[in-house]
């Protein structure tokens, strides 16, 4: 197909499509108003489990089955990612030197930042049932101090830090974890990832039931994910090389690597 | 005004959709596709807005009788970033191989079924 037909094409559609939205949008109910049935369901049942975030609750405690198969979807996904970024043929892996000018400023921020973001990471994933943030959040935090050591220029530091093996294994361990709560549940003679531990008062930081225990499973799955993933790219633009003899990696690789 | 939110969500989806039917790098293509994806936050967030209402996080000052705005689509928002998060890597890793092995990443530069 030429690139102009498709523009044609793509015209087309799109003015249909523009049209239908047009038509379809100012019949939503208002932007802003006062009916919300979801939410006073959502919010009845927060309450009866005691839980104070009420996105945590429903995340981990009435979705909780939605939220098994969404991470499945990222550990899917991070599986994915490392299949494919392994050195293929003709490629090896070379020894990266920790090198290059790092600006004063920075390492120190890096120095002062890199303890305050992993408490803060593991505080939002603690804390996920009675305060904004949860294992999702909290898990990227986590997974991103770690990675300032990079911006400080200490790629061999991160790499002693970052033993990759033990992050697959904790990937695993989390999505385990969380099935594991999940099948608990059942065992208990609930329905399948039903809240069956008391639940406490609400806003106690041992409060809301299985939804604390449920963030920090996610919480060990997303941190390592992001860890795997970020360490398989970083891999791939610092360490994957193509052999003597081949090609060197094109310019697309290290855009899209970056 | 009551609907503005929702054409803004409508302009993000169209403005991405244009951009990888017309991009000429694979990363753009991806990058576009993430910004597709960034309008179903901004519908989800718009639906379930309410003038004056908090964060549905209760506790002092926030009770069963206040008005929040709707968790529900707030979690989905959640779910909906990663998801599009992990779609993101995939595809980039996807880019990455296609770099490597046909030293190509303009779309127009790849058979049919590649691009």
């Amino acid at each position: 197909m030429t690139r102009r037909l498709r523009l044609i094409l793509l015209g087309v559609g799109l003015a249909v499509l523009g049209t239908l939205l047009v038509v379809a949008l100012p019949q939503l109910p208002r932007f802003g108003g006062d009916a919300h049935p979801y939410r006073d369901l959502a919010v009845v049942a927060t309450f009866q489990h005691a839980t104070a975030n009420a996105v945590s609750s429903i995340n981990f405690d009435q979705r909780g089955f939605d939220t098994f198969g969404e991470e499945t979807i990222l550990f899917c996904a991070v599986v994915g990612v490392a299949a494919l970024l392994r050195p293929v043929h003709r490629e090896r892996r070379r020894e990266v030197a920790s090198g290059g000018r790092v600006l004063e400023s920075t390492s120190l921020l890096v120095y002062v930042l890199f303890p305050v973001t992993l408490v803060l990471g593991a505080d939002v994933v603690a804390h996920g049932a009675i305060t904004p943030g949860g294992g999702f959040q909290g898990g990227v935090v986590l997974s991103t101090g770690i990675h300032l050591l990079y911006v400080g220029g200490r790629y061999r530091l991160l790499q002693r830090l970052r033993p990759l093996a033990w992050f697959e294994q904790g990937e695993a361990l989390g999505v385990v974890l969380f099935g594991a709560l999940g099948l608990a549940a059942a065992a208990f003679g609930a329905a399948l990832f039903a809240n069956v531990v008391p639940q406490g008062t609400l806003s106690d930081f041992v409060s809301a039931g299985t939804v604390p225990l449920f963030n920090m499973a996610v919480g060990l799955t997303v941190g390592s994910s992001i860890v795997v993933l970020l360490a398989s790219f970083l891999d791939q633009t610092l360490a994957i090389r193509a052999d003597q003899g081949g090609a060197g990696p094109s310019d697309g690789v290290r855009e899209g690597a970056a | 005004m009551t609907v503005y939110a929702y054409f803004v969500a409508a302009a993000i989806m169209l403005i991405g959709i244009l951009g990888i039917a017309t991009s000429k790098n694979l990363v753009h293509a991806v990058v576009c596709l993430s910004v597709a994806q960034s309008s179903t936050y901004v519908l989800l967030i718009a639906v379930g807005f309410q003038y004056g209402g908090v964060a549905p996080i209760f506790g002092s000052g926030v009770d069963q009788k206040t008005p929040v705005v709707d968790p529900v689509v707030q979690a989905l928002t959640l779910t909906d970033i990663v998801v599009s998060a992990a779609v993101t890597s995939m595809l980039l890793a996807l880019v990455i191989q296609m770099a490597k092995r046909r030293r190509a990443i303009n779309p127009d530069d790849l058979g049919p079924l590649e691009g």
